[in-house]
């Protein structure tokens, strides 16, 4: 197997600016996003990702100019979500110098939308971004609930069942964040993307929790995800891309270097 | 000197000209233009999505012909869909012909991956290129580098002398094809950091002409 899993930082996008909230919430300013995506590609980043996370719920629109920015310095795939509501949005996003575009919410409001943008411009740029989390039903198996507007309002959905399905609407990406875990730093919802890594077929990156090193290995192992996302750990300088690497190469895992 | 990066709508095309501005040139042109293609010096053949959107396009933008001048005379770089655009034709789309540049066809990977369930289609990320052939443009990129790829169809050339580079996803398949001016990259070199950009410089300084 000579696929590298990869490793992506993760730049959450305020009003220009990377931040990144516990839980969506107590927001703190970690930067500008062409700095640290420069940074970011110079300790080996495989691919950066820009989630404009007051887009959502304030129906903002996403920062093409951070992405144009960055695309005309950064040569590693960029990712972009947060408020990508019509397959126009789609096009401003790739016509900006974004290689892939995650959706999210809108999704669930028109289920045709990812199939649309994807007949239009292909699998390789759609992303499908779900926010999980678990329900407790005693007496029966785990499940995981498709969340919205930063984990805040439950959809009713299976997160399984919608994780397939989006792949079959056409989805080349599924990026699965466990809202149990983000901002919480006690590593991925494993148990969640490997039951969506055996149902649904494409690549996962997962997302949320990430407190150290050996949960991006354990995401990798345990959690069967081709790629891992991370913030924190690296905006703060706990740790960077590059130590990253060679603490998951050390545990089997192959990775760029 | 001057390049042209072919718009025929189909997908990020700014990240290949600020590439190539990043490793030199200083005249990149995105266009559906068939007299400023037919002046550049260097012509990149980019693409992605699905391969019938492509055909049809390339026909509305009447560029088969200059795309078929520009591969006679000067160098030119498929990336991608512009690499199986190249070929005979594809079975996406329920069968779909292409340029026929090369002989061959564009399958699914599901062919290749029918015994490893496992492994995830599309093939994406950044995987090894064993260089098969030399060429000018592995000048200073190292055999078995990384490039980055997104891809959920591959070309299977009926010559194999053809395939300067090959990587490994279930099965090895083609990621390099050239002869002569041609050559066409699966993977996505504006996108491969260093190992990329390298390519992209070559490609500017290149003649044209190819070892095989």
């Amino acid at each position: 197997m000579a696929l590298a899993k990869r490793i992506i930082p993760c730049l959450d996008i305020d009003g220009g600016r990377v931040v990144k909230g516990v839980q969506f919430v107590d927001i703190r300013d970690a930067g500008d996003p062409v700095e640290i995506a420069r940074r970011y590609d110079r300790e080996g980043a495989d691919e950066l990702t820009f989630l404009d996370i007051t887009a959502s719920h304030e129906e903002r629109e996403t920062l093409v100019a951070v992405v144009e920015a960055v695309a005309a310095e950064v040569f590693i795939p960029l990712t972009v979500g947060g408020g990508i509501r019509t397959v126009d949005d789609v096009r401003r996003m790739l016509n900006a110098g974004a290689d892939k575009v995650a959706i999210n919410t809108a999704a669930i409001h028109d289920p045709a939308l990812v199939a649309n943008a994807a007949e239009r411009y292909g699998s390789q740029c759609i992303v499908v971004a779900i926010d999980a989390k678990r329900v407790e039903s005693p007496g029966s198996d785990i499940r995981w609930e498709v969340f919205t507007h930063g984990g805040r309002r439950p959809t009713g959905i299976d997160a399984l069942a919608w994780a397939e399905q989006m792949a079959a609407a056409g989805a080349g990406e599924l990026l699965v964040t466990s809202m149990d875990r983000d901002g919480t730093r006690q590593g991925f919802d494993n148990a969640l993307n490997k039951a969506i890594s055996a149902r649904a077929g494409v690549p996962l990156v997962a997302s949320g929790g990430v407190g150290n090193l050996q949960d991006l290995v354990d995401g990798v192992i345990q959690g069967h995800a081709d790629a891992v996302l991370a913030a924190s750990i690296f905006h703060f300088g706990e740790y960077t891309v590059a130590e990253a690497k060679a603490f998951m190469a050390s545990a089997g895992i192959e990775v760029r270097q | 000197m001057r390049v042209a990066v072919i718009d025929y709508g189909m997908g990020n095309l700014r990240s290949v000209a600020k590439a190539l501005e990043h490793v030199g040139a200083t005249a990149v042109a995105i266009t559906d233009d068939p007299a400023v293609i037919d002046a550049a010096d260097r012509v990149v053949f980019p693409g992605q999505g699905a391969v019938r959107d492509c055909m049809s396009a390339l026909h509305q933008h009447e560029l088969i012909e200059v795309l078929a001048r520009a591969m006679a005379t000067r160098p030119f770089l498929g990336v991608c869909m512009g690499m199986q655009a190249l070929m005979t034709r594809s079975e996406e789309n329920a069968g779909v012909e292409a340029l026929g540049h090369f002989a061959g066809t564009v399958r699914h990977f599901s062919h290749l991956t029918g015994g490893h369930s496992a492994l995830k289609i599309p093939h994406m990320g950044w995987n090894r290129v064993r260089q098969c052939a030399p060429h000018p443009l592995w000048d200073g990129v190292d055999d078995e580098a990384r490039f980055y790829f997104v891809h959920s169809y591959y070309v299977v050339p009926e010559a194999q002398e053809i395939v300067l580079a090959d990587c490994e996803y279930g099965e090895r398949f083609a990621a390099v094809i050239g002869q002569n001016n041609v050559f066409a990259t699966q993977f996505h070199p504006e996108k491969s950091q260093q190992a990329g950009l390298k390519l992209l410089g070559n490609f500017l300084s290149w003649d044209g002409t190819a070892c095989n």
